[in-house]
């Protein structure tokens, strides 16, 4: 079963010297992206399979096992959605749902 | 009749109005620098009261906002202020200037973010022209730093810092809102030249601070009291914006004057 990731709209993000900066909206709690976690927080479009997402934008650019990122990327982006800043669903995510 | 009390703090004007001859003559006493006659805005307009009945169910600060209408309450007062007039009252158990004080900084807090600018726990001053701020929570050396500073030295804040972009440019404003120098800042600005997160430490030393990591440091010393997610962001994008365009350093520093030959 494929898992379709979306940024939250309840943060606001910037990059800034090649760190992504999300801070939540609702309650001001500021978190900083790794490298990886910033790849899948800007190909995080709730359309794009997570899977496709680690082949393109982790596994093409980090010398990675595919099955280990893939895991890996799971497990990161549950760990960012308890949190409230990304959504994460079996079913592609629709803008505004 | 008592005559209205014009706040007017980095350009924008507030009027306090009361009944209260008492507590005009505190007001004008508390923001003498920064009170005026012919603000060069529209002044937002507080009516003061004095209430034997208040019912606040905050002990903290709380800033909500509901049909358009921001609320302010903590245990001793109550603020209710629209954004579409202007106007708006605040009911106090007691003539409390304290209270004054935390309402105008929840209201400077709110009306700044669309403006693209915040209130910064930090002292700040100006020397040559150039404004510098001084960051970090209680016991960082912001009353130290501002007590150190060199006669040429104009102390625009030891506590809370008003930052707003200015064209294309951060300036830092005087504030009225002492700390521990219990001494008001001068009603002036100038463009902010850098921003010092404060450390205490065996040397004068200064180093830079990564764009990010000063990102984060600003904004935890931001005071923002509204968990309204529109201001929030646009204080995010205010904060980071700000790190972007100027240098951002780490000051440690022992309590010597000579701290200031590496400020400026």
């Amino acid at each position: 079963m494929s898992l379709y990731v979306a940024r939250s709209p309840a943060v606001a993000a910037r990059a800034l010297d090649g760190e992504m900066i999300v801070m939540s909206t609702r309650d001001s709690t500021l978190f900083t992206l790794n490298e990886v976690a910033t790849e899948i927080w800007q190909a995080a479009d709730g359309r794009t399979p997570l899977e496709g997402i680690v082949e393109k934008s982790i596994c093409a650019k980090f010398e990675v096992e595919p099955d280990a990122a893939l895991r890996d990327a799971e497990d990161c982006c549950r760990r960012l959605a308890a949190r409230g800043i990304l959504l994460i669903s079996e079913q592609p995510i629709v803008s505004g749902t | 009749m008592t005559p209205d009390v014009v706040v007017e703090i980095g350009g924008t004007a507030v009027r306090l109005s009361t009944e209260d001859p008492a507590l005009v003559e505190i007001l004008q006493g508390r923001y003498a620098g920064f009170i005026t006659d012919h603000p060069t805005t529209v002044a937002l307009q507080l009516k003061l009261h004095s209430v034997s009945d208040l019912v606040s169910g905050a002990d903290d600060v709380r800033v909500t906002r509901s049909d358009g209408l921001w609320r302010f309450e903590r245990s001793d007062f109550v603020a209710e202020w629209s954004p579409d007039t202007g106007q708006g009252t605040v009911r106090q158990a007691l003539p409390n200037p304290y209270s004054i004080d935390t309402v105008l900084r929840i209201l400077h807090s709110v009306v700044l973010a669309p403006q693209r600018g915040f209130l910064l726990h930090a002292a700040s001053a100006i020397r040559n022209g150039r404004a510098f701020v001084f960051s970090g929570l209680s016991g960082a050396g912001k009353t130290t730093i501002s007590r150190l500073a060199p006669p040429d030295v104009t102390l625009l804040s030891d506590e809370i810092s008003y930052i707003r972009l200015s064209g294309d440019r951060y300036r830092a404003f005087g504030t009225p809102f002492a700390g521990e120098l219990a001494q008001s800042g001068e009603n002036v600005s100038a463009p902010l030249e850098a921003v010092f997160l404060l450390a205490q430490g065996p040397e004068n030393r200064r180093d830079p601070v990564a764009p990010a990591e000063a990102a984060r440091a600003l904004l935890r010393n931001i005071l923002f009291f509204a968990a309204d997610p529109g201001l929030v962001e646009l204080v995010f994008r205010s904060a980071l914006d700000c790190v972007s365009r100027v240098p951002v350093w780490r000051l440690t520093f022992v309590p010597d004057p000579g701290v200031w030959e590496m400020i400026a």
